[in-house]
């Protein structure tokens, strides 16, 4: 019997949930400055992720997806992505868009109903958020292609979960991927739960990898709760696609320790015992514990970084909670270049409906 | 004009793809068979050859993908012109259509945009297997976000085609493959492009407005000649810019004869002439001497092509829809 080689799946760790080395430290992160930057940017998420959800429940933020758990996969895409390189997120990726140039402030503005948080020229050509499962996908295929066809040595990074993988827009565009040989990584943030549907049941392979060799794509599992795994694997993906080298499927395991949303309660679908046992692999902790070996982090540095980490948080939403209202003009003028006759109409219409509503209110 | 330098719409619309190739280097053209074999229907021939395979692409079998790829190219400043290969195949495409390519401007307040084309031949009368003849263009004239253009004639294939590939917006640009080859006009390749935001009045009349787009424009005018042969005098518009839709034009028209006829291929409720007729009687009420009429497809599936002939506008139907809007006043 023969056995096609390009079919095993190899699964990368450096770090595990002990914070004990599993295999030789990579050169750079003999240095503590990236290692540093990674755990710092990581208290800083969830701190931002945190403050989301307690806007959402006193009513200033509209339904959220919480990233808890899942910060390492942020803080590594956010550091290894070039400026010039291109990002397709999902829509759970605040602290990568963040780190790309998104204020977090943006991040309240959008999940607090504001299409202006999505606006923020710092951003570049990355893509929006895009909730539609899977349809980013095949966005980053032709942003890759967009690349390869201007001869460019960039790369595009694209974020989906679980669930996405089983949607055709997913097969489709790693699909093309492979027959193109664009310069995009795929990376699928598995987070074991697409609401309340656990991995086990959203696919039959072993592995959510392997759909990449089904492209023609190679295609590896890392712990997406270790830094130092997901920095090395992730940078050179990038680096093969910058070189023209073609596509990687990357599948991050990783755990979605919140709710999908803060419109979902996992207590209905999930024990306390998986729960339980998922914290004791989240990335943050075991980040500290090394670092506190290596010597390179002590109590005082952590107690300055959460106090910083907190002001730097109410700073953004007190710019958040500061953001002037909307007019009725930004319903209406960014559907075309230009207003056409007919929705020029419909704007004064709802002009005339908003100032009548105001003089109602004011009677009121 | 000589014979040769008349053209069929098909031509037409090639000839306005190679001419916005050669002006401007980010326009690419992708979909299934569009290059090695130039377009099933030979749309895309020769682009290949001439602009190369960076920049006209045969795509996998994949409608969704190929709407995707072209967003995520347009965002990055390209100008894809995709082809679906018909439009009954287009619908595993419409939630990349309708939820990003329609939505990409609003969502980052014009930081992202997608100025892509997708052409797509519709409607029947060319004897195709099933799914090959649907009209459903109000599908997509339903999205905000998305213009909805369809040429009837070779020369505004020509001049829409380059207007639609210039246009920051993105556009469904429709093409009625039964009179792809009806007709040949002359079509100077002259660059010229049409406006994207009116009708265009084919025939002057003061009796009765015709009003109609796409392959049933044929029907239309011979309509409009058989009346005339009667004494009634019909003005034709080809609507051709769907989305947004330019009513003053009809407006000004049905306002002088006070009569209107609403002729289209698709299914008749909820349809593009559903809403021509709805503004019709919001602003020109008092102006109709006849409540407005549509001669239209039925709703009922476009049928198997023997019995298309049942459902296809008529010019028959067009004349009887007049006849009574005649006797009414």
């Amino acid at each position: 019997m023969k056995r096609n080689p390009a079919c095993a799946i190899e699964y990368v760790q450096y770090l595990n949930e002990k914070g004990e080395l599993t295999q030789p430290i990579p050169k750079w992160a003999e240095q503590s400055n990236l290692l540093l930057r990674y755990y710092r940017e990581m208290v800083m998420a969830r701190h931002a992720d945190q403050k989301a959800i307690s806007l959402q429940r006193t009513g200033k933020l509209g339904t959220y997806p919480s990233i808890l758990g899942q910060e390492a996969i942020n803080v590594v895409i956010g550091s290894v992505l070039n400026k010039d390189d291109v990002f397709v997120p999902y829509y759970r990726d605040h602290t990568a868009m963040v780190m790309r140039g998104m204020k977090q402030a943006d991040v309240y503005r959008y999940w607090g109903g504001d299409e202006r948080g999505s606006a923020n020229p710092d951003v570049g050509k990355d893509l929006p958020y895009c909730v539609p499962i899977a349809t980013q996908v095949s966005h980053a295929t032709g942003v890759a292609a967009a690349i390869k066809i201007r001869g460019e040595q960039r790369a595009v990074l694209c974020t989906c979960g679980d669930g996405a993988t089983s949607k055709g827009d997913f097969l489709e565009a790693i699909n093309l991927a492979g027959v193109w040989q664009l310069p995009v990584v795929f990376l699928i943030n598995n987070n074991q739960w697409a609401i309340s549907v656990p991995r086990t049941i959203q696919c039959g392979a072993p592995t959510l990898a392997q759909k990449g060799i089904g492209a023609g794509i190679p295609a590896l599992q890392v712990d997406g709760n270790d830094v130092i795994a997901l920095h090395e694997i992730v940078s050179e993906a990038l680096q093969r696609a910058r070189l023209h080298k073609g596509a990687t499927v990357i599948e991050a395991i990783s755990y979605r320790l919140g709710d999908h949303t803060t419109a979902d309660d996992a207590t209905r679908y999930r024990t306390n015992e998986e729960l339980r046992d998922a914290w004791q692999r989240e990335p943050i902790k075991r980040l500290q514990h090394y670092l506190h070996q290596r010597g390179d982090w002590d109590e005082s540095k952590e107690q300055r970084l959460q106090a910083q980490a907190a002001d730097q948080v109410q700073q953004a939403v007190d710019e958040y909670l500061q953001t002037p209202q909307q007019s009725i003009n930004d319903l209406f003028l960014y559907h075309y270049e230009e207003l056409p006759a007919g929705l020029a109409e419909q704007l004064s219409e709802a002009d005339m409906a908003n100032q009548l509503q105001e003089k109602a209110g004011q009677r009121g | 004009m000589t014979e040769q330098n008349r053209i069929t719409l098909v031509e037409a619309v090639n000839q306005a793809l190679h001419y916005a190739m050669s002006k401007d280097e980010n326009v690419v053209v992708l979909g299934e068979d569009v290059a090695v074999n130039g377009g099933v229907f030979r749309a895309t021939v020769g682009l290949r050859e001439r602009f190369g395979i960076k920049r006209v692409m045969d795509t996998p079998l994949a409608e969704a993908l190929i709407a995707g790829v072209s967003i995520g190219m347009a965002s990055q400043g390209l100008k894809p012109v995709a082809e679906i290969q018909f439009l009954g195949f287009i619908y595993a495409a419409m939630e990349q259509l309708v939820s990003h390519a329609a939505r990409m401007r609003n969502r980052t307040r014009g930081r992202i945009t997608c100025p892509m084309v997708v052409r797509v031949p519709f409607g029947g009368g060319i004897h195709a297997p099933e799914h090959h003849s649907e009209s459903t263009e109000a599908l997509f004239a339903h999205i905000p976000g998305l213009r909805v253009v369809i040429p009837s004639s070779p020369r505004r294939a020509y001049g829409l085609l380059l207007s639609a590939v210039e246009n920051p917006d993105p556009i469904i640009f429709m093409e009625p493959k039964r009179i792809y080859r009806a007709t040949k006009q002359a079509v100077p390749d002259d660059g010229k492009s049409l406006p994207l935001d009116t009708c265009f009045t084919l025939r002057q009349g003061t009796d009765v407005t015709l009003v109609s787009w796409g392959a049933s424009i044929l029907e239309t005018m011979q309509a409009a000649k058989r009346l005339a042969e009667r004494d009634i005098s019909a003005e034709v518009i080809d609507v051709a810019c769907i989305k947004p839709l330019d009513i003053d034009t009809i407006l000004y028209s049905v306002k002088k004869t006070g009569r209107c006829v609403v002729i289209h291929e698709a299914a008749r409720s909820f349809g593009v002439g559903a809403e021509i007729v709805a503004q019709l009687h919001e602003q020109a009420f008092f102006d109709l001497l006849a409540p407005v009429k549509r001669v239209t497809g039925y709703d009922v599936t476009m049928p198997y092509y023997q019995m298309e002939k049942h459902y296809i506008p008529t010019t028959e139907r067009i004349i009887s829809a007049v006849e009574q809007s005649m006797e009414q006043a």
